[in-house]
């Protein structure tokens, strides 16, 4: 683990300018005037300090940002020591932050250097920074039991078996499907499927759907997901309303996303693994406890569309008892008047 | 047997229609079945063979269901669904009285078929009910399906191709309903099997 980083973290917004900022005019004042019963008012005046530009200091204003006031736009400039001038470049657009998603990522609360190295707070960046190990999720969210709930050792475990981390080893962080600066749990929060399927194929989409990202990590072009996924009827439809990993993950029941994900040749492909009564996404992707909740409030939205995976009536209850009834009346009624007619013909 | 007592009921075109639609309605009815309980079948077809052929039954009965539509607009045998205002609860109540009771007691049918009327009430109600209103259902909401994207996304909270899909299993519950009874309707006559032979050779003997 990285020594400036604490485990601990918690809601702190800080940052190098400011303290050196606050500590120098605290310093100077007790230079000045020395006097210890000052003091007090050191203090009182360290505290206003501290409010006034850890406000500056928030992600609500990028521009005031001492990060994001260049890792929120396209360009940066820089005094080129060399030669003596100020000059002007390209962001590296994977370097540029969303800084609206960034405002509601589940990160929010904590600054860039609790994180990045505290080097960063000089700029030009020191080039050699880059060069130092990130931390890793579980640094932050492993063994720790504010966490448990999340299981992360045992998404760990998962994933160890997946064939991201077969294949590409150590090299296959977390943060190459969850963005850590904007990353939200949709999947546990959300009770719209439409949007917890669309969080969760654009992270597979990041690379899959990526040329250059995908190629920078693989090393070969990306498979053309539409040509792959040919056999599939209605495509377009199954993409936007189940997630990949539906059929791409080996679905673990003590977690709420599967983790492993599955080479491709092990990838469902019978449609009766959803379209059944036994289906498939009742473990995965209707396994959210916030759908569980809606049925058993037993709205009619949720009493009607919870089982809408399944062909036909039978995914209605109360038309599936109909049915049955009014089949066994009808047949009832066959028999009786059959029998009838062979007792009158006697 | 004179030519008197035979009528041709059922003209070439119609048994075509009867034929084709017979097929395709027993294929959907099976594929239908078996995609709805989603039987894992593979050992009797799998589940995409399924989906295949009701697909294909289903494309079938739409084009039969033209020639029925419009050989009924063309043809005199139309006027056999036109329904008379005059007794429009008495009639049928009258026929249904007599397969529950009055066909055990020696009655005679209340609505005998002639050349003029080839359907009593009841069955004429029931043709219409099924052939005018559950089987375009039925050919409007399978088209629905088989291109999905066509579909509203959502009606009200539900998601249009649910409601689609209901509509759609709901009908072809009823046209299986009406095809067990139909069956069996047409086993009363003269012997069980003649109203079936009829449907094939087109004549119908009068008794």
């Amino acid at each position: 683990m990285l020594p400036f980083f604490n485990n601990k973290l918690k809601h702190t917004i800080h940052c190098q300018f400011c303290w050196f900022f606050q500590w120098s005019i605290f310093l100077a004042y007790n230079f000045i005037f020395d006097m210890k019963s000052s003091l007090f008012f050191s203090v009182a005046l360290l505290l206003l300090f501290t409010g006034f530009y850890c406000e500056a200091q928030s992600y609500e204003n990028a521009q005031h940002h001492q990060c994001l006031k260049c890792h929120s736009n396209q360009t940066y400039s820089f005094l080129n020591s060399v030669k003596k001038k100020e000059e002007k470049r390209l962001m590296n657009p994977y370097f540029i932050i969303d800084t609206v998603a960034l405002t509601h990522g589940v990160h929010k609360q904590f600054d860039c250097t609790d994180c990045h190295s505290g080097e960063y707070a000089t700029y030009p960046h020191n080039g050699n920074l880059k060069l130092e190990p990130m931390n890793t999720c579980l640094d932050c969210h492993g063994g720790d039991a504010s966490f448990a709930k999340y299981r992360f050792e045992k998404i760990d475990e998962e994933f160890k078996k997946s064939v991201h981390y077969r294949v590409y080893g150590e090299n296959f962080s977390c943060t190459k499907c969850h963005n850590q600066h904007t990353y939200t749990p949709v999947a546990r929060n959300s009770s719209n499927v439409l949007e917890i399927v669309d969080y969760s194929n654009k992270m597979c989409l990041s690379c899959h759907n990526d040329m250059k990202k995908y190629k920078l990590f693989s090393g070969h072009d990306n498979p053309k997901l539409v040509e792959v996924h040919e056999w599939l009827p209605n495509q377009e439809l199954h993409f936007q309303h189940v997630r990949c990993i539906e059929c791409h993950t080996e679905v673990v029941d003590s977690l709420m996303v599967s983790h492993d994900i599955l080479p491709k040749e092990k990838a469902l492909k019978k449609c009766v693994e959803c379209h059944s009564s036994n289906s498939h996404l009742k473990a995965s992707l209707y396994k959210y406890q916030n759908l569980q909740k809606r049925a058993e409030d037993g709205n009619l939205n949720s009493v009607l569309a919870n089982e809408s995976y399944i062909i036909g009536t039978h995914q209605v209850p109360l038309l599936k008892l109909l049915s049955i009834i009014i089949f066994l009346l009808a047949l009832s009624g066959i028999v009786v008047h059959s029998i009838f007619r062979i007792l009158k013909k006697k | 047997m004179t030519s008197a007592e035979k009528l041709y009921f059922y003209p070439v075109w119609l048994r075509i229609w009867h034929g084709l639609n017979a097929i395709g309605i027993l294929t959907l009815i099976f594929t239908g079945l078996s995609m709805q309980s989603s039987i894992e079948s593979s050992h009797i077809l799998a589940f995409n063979t399924i989906v295949k052929l009701h697909n294909i039954a289903g494309i079938l009965v739409t084009l039969s269901y033209m020639l029925y539509f419009f050989g009924n607009l063309f043809t005199p045998n139309g006027k056999f669904y036109i329904v008379k205002p005059s007794g429009f609860l008495k009639r049928p109540i009258k026929q249904a009285i007599y397969y529950a009771w009055g066909m055990f007691h020696g009655e005679k049918a209340p609505y005998p078929i002639s050349e003029k009327r080839k359907f009593n009430p009841l069955q004429k109600y029931a043709y219409i009910m099924v052939m005018y209103m559950v089987v375009p259902l039925v050919i409007i909401s399978g088209i629905a399906l088989l291109f999905p994207e066509i579909i509203i996304e959502k009606l009200y909270h539900f998601s249009g191709v649910f409601v689609t899909a209901v509509v759609h299993s709901t009908m072809g519950f009823f046209i299986s309903i009406f095809l067990i009874v139909h069956l069996y309707i047409a086993s009363i006559g003269k012997s069980p099997l003649e109203n079936f032979k009829s449907i094939i050779t087109g004549w119908h003997h009068i008794h």
